[in-house]
This record gives structure tokens, C-alpha cells and sequence, in this order.
């Protein structure tokens, strides 16, 4: 940094790039880690439950969460196979 | 009382080793029968940091599979009294740390009358990683001021928070410490690094020191002596003052400011 871009007009430090860049990335990563780890596990046992009733392929099951303000919506959705 | 402290980072190259051997050679020097346990399996690289490589017969992975006892695999640290090394094992069999087997011989460490065992954790966040953070009472977290370590830190923040048997058993959690390596005042001060506030800011864990970038570290890796022992250098001092706020003690900051060099200084004084 020289006294030059003082004068010509300073651009934003890297350190404070830095610093927002990861702000944002943690937040993220934050809201993703908190929950989603059991979701495997639970649509698992999901399509081992369901098995037991009428045949259903593990893909036609999905478990999802998702925020919506201040509420976490678990979603399932379970696609039934035809013509039975 | 046995603590079990972890040292890791997610990220690799950042101080953990360094970080592992002057903690636990410091708690040494205070008096704290320590012992510290590389559980980087295949890279084993603290005993060349504490300077124990030649003195390495049976390993971490011997004492857990039963072919040594664990009183074999120790190895007396030659600058402290009351420190003792586990080097880890160079078997590429990854699965060899088994969760049954590391609470073994830390049971064991516990009733040989051990205060301090210092866990040195791999990189990544990998099965060596989470056994070398399961058992912990507390865990200092070694961050770069850089974002792909700070990053990987919070990751590892969250693994600790949900992987620790302290996390799984509901019990009290482990208690995180911020550990900053390689800091550069003068950088930061120049906005050119994040600085340890930002840092701290960002993973919102309660700071145990800063240690300054220097070129002490290598030339103490150089010669197999932990860093702490390279006295009147900033990198002891920021060692032994980290010591001493882990022991409850309060020690104001040093080497985190930057004093800009008069104008001649500037003018005259070189560099």
C-alpha cells in the first residue's frame, strides 16, 4: 500500500475480502451441517419400513429440509409405484 | 484427573505438530506428567519434531494391537523429566486406530498417573482425525490466518461439536480453543492477512494465543527440539504465555502489533 492509491483512491484490503468471503461461506456451511447428517439414515430406515408393506425402489423416497424463515420444513416425499 | 487435550485443524501444514510438541513440552516444564500421542498413522512425523525418531522400537498401533505394552512404546522425551512420546505407526492400514483400542491406552495413560495427554491429529477430517478428537476433554483448534484454514477450522469446530464422546454422550462439551499460527502483525496491520480478531470473530471460539510467523519453527523442526525450548525468541514466549492462559492464568497479547517504522528509519534504516 503506497501513498499513492491513498490519494488515487484505496481499494478494499484483501484481509477484508478475506473476512466477508468466509462470513458468508461459514454461515452456509453452518445451516448445512446442523441436521442434514441424520437425513441418510432416516430415509433409509424410511424405505425399510415401507418395503415391509408394498415394494418401492430406495430412489422413489426423498427426504429433504429446508428452511423457510424461521421454521425448518422436513419434507418426504414418497412416490408410489404404479399399477398396483 | 487425566485432560485430554486434542490439537487439530482440519487443514494440514498449519502447526499442528509444532503446536503438540511445545504444549505438551511446556505442560512438561511445569510439571505435568504429559504424554503425547501422534495418531497421524502412515505420516508419522512427531517424533522428528521432539527429536525421538532413532529411539522409535513399538508404536501407538503395537500398544492398541497387543504386540508391546505401552510402557515399551513410550519414549522419554530428552529435555523434559516428566514427558513421554507415543509415536504413531507407518502401517498403511488405516483402520488400525480402533475406537475400543485408543480408549485402551488412554485408560491405561490415565492410570499410570498421567495429568496432561496431548493428542496430535492428522489432517483432514478422516478416521485418524475424529479418534484423535473422540476422547477429548479439550481441543485447541490451529488456524493460519488464511481462509482455506480458517474454513477448515469451522469444520472441524462442527465435527468436535457433534462426533466427541463428550458430544454424543450429552455430557459437558468439549471445551475449544483458538490457537492462531504463522500471524504476520505487520501484514495485518497492513491489510494484507486477516487479523486474529477477524479470525476469532469469524469461528467465535475463545483465543489461547497467538504465535508469531517465524523462522525459529523450522530451524527447531531442523534440530528435533520443540520450539518452546528456543528461549527469549517470540515464538517460545507466545508458547509458554498460550501455557499459561490454558492453565487459567492471564497474560496480556504480545507479538500481535505492528509498529509502522518512523520516516527515518524509512529514510535511513534499511529495511
Amino acid at each position: 500500500m503506497s501513498w499513492l492509491s491513498l490519494i488515487f483512491g484505496e481499494k478494499k484490503s484483501t484481509a477484508s475480502v478475506a473476512k466477508e468471503r468466509l462470513q458468508l461461506i461459514i454461515a452456509h456451511e453452518r445451516t448445512c451441517a446442523s441436521g442434514p447428517e441424520f437425513l441418510p439414515d432416516l430415509q433409509k430406515d424410511l424405505v425399510a419400513v415401507i418395503s415391509k408393506y408394498f415394494p418401492v425402489n430406495p430412489d422413489d423416497i426423498k427426504v429433504g429440509l429446508e428452511k423457510q424463515g424461521n421454521y425448518e420444513v422436513l419434507e418426504v416425499n414418497i412416490v408410489l409405484p404404479e399399477g398396483r | 484427573m487425566t485432560t485430554i487435550i486434542t490439537v487439530t485443524s482440519g487443514k494440514g501444514g498449519v502447526g499442528k505438530t509444532t503446536t503438540s510438541a511445545s504444549i505438551a513440552s511446556g505442560l512438561a516444564l511445569r510439571g505435568f506428567k504429559t504424554a503425547v500421542i501422534d495418531f497421524d498413522v502412515g505420516l508419522r512425523n512427531l517424533d522428528l519434531i521432539m527429536g525421538c525418531e532413532r529411539r522409535v522400537v513399538y508404536d501407538f498401533v503395537n500398544v492398541i494391537q497387543g504386540d508391546a505394552n505401552l510402557h515399551q512404546a513410550l519414549i522419554k522425551d530428552k529435555h523434559c523429566e516428566n514427558l513421554f512420546v507415543l509415536p504413531a505407526s507407518q502401517t498403511r492400514d488405516k483402520d488400525a486406530l480402533t475406537e475400543e483400542g485408543v480408549e485402551k491406552v488412554l485408560k491405561e495413560l490415565e492410570h499410570q498417573g498421567f495429568d496432561y495427554i496431548v493428542c496430535d491429529s492428522p489432517a483432514g477430517i478422516e478416521h485418524g482425525a475424529v479418534m484423535a478428537l473422540t476422547f477429548a476433554d479439550q481441543a485447541i483448534v490451529v488456524t493460519n490466518p488464511e481462509v482455506s484454514s480458517v474454513r477448515d477450522s469451522d469444520r472441524i469446530l462442527g465435527i468436535i461439536q457433534s462426533k466427541s464422546r463428550r458430544a454424543i454422550e450429552g455430557r459437558e462439551p468439549v471445551k475449544e480453543h483458538l490457537l492462531v499460527t504463522r500471524y504476520s502483525p505487520k501484514r495485518a496491520a497492513e491489510g494484507e492477512m486477516l487479523t486474529y480478531t477477524d479470525i476469532q470473530e469469524l469461528l467465535r471460539i475463545p483465543l489461547l494465543g497467538v504465535i508469531p510467523e517465524s523462522e525459529v519453527v523450522l530451524q527447531a523442526s531442523n534440530q528435533g527440539i520443540p520450539a518452546i525450548h528456543q528461549k527469549g525468541t517470540p515464538v517460545a514466549d507466545a508458547y509458554q504465555d498460550a501455557i499459561g492462559r490454558f492453565l487459567g492464568e492471564t497474560h496480556p497479547l504480545r507479538f500481535v502489533d505492528y509498529e509502522k517504522p518512523g520516516l527515518i528509519k524509512r529514510l535511513f534504516g534499511g529495511k
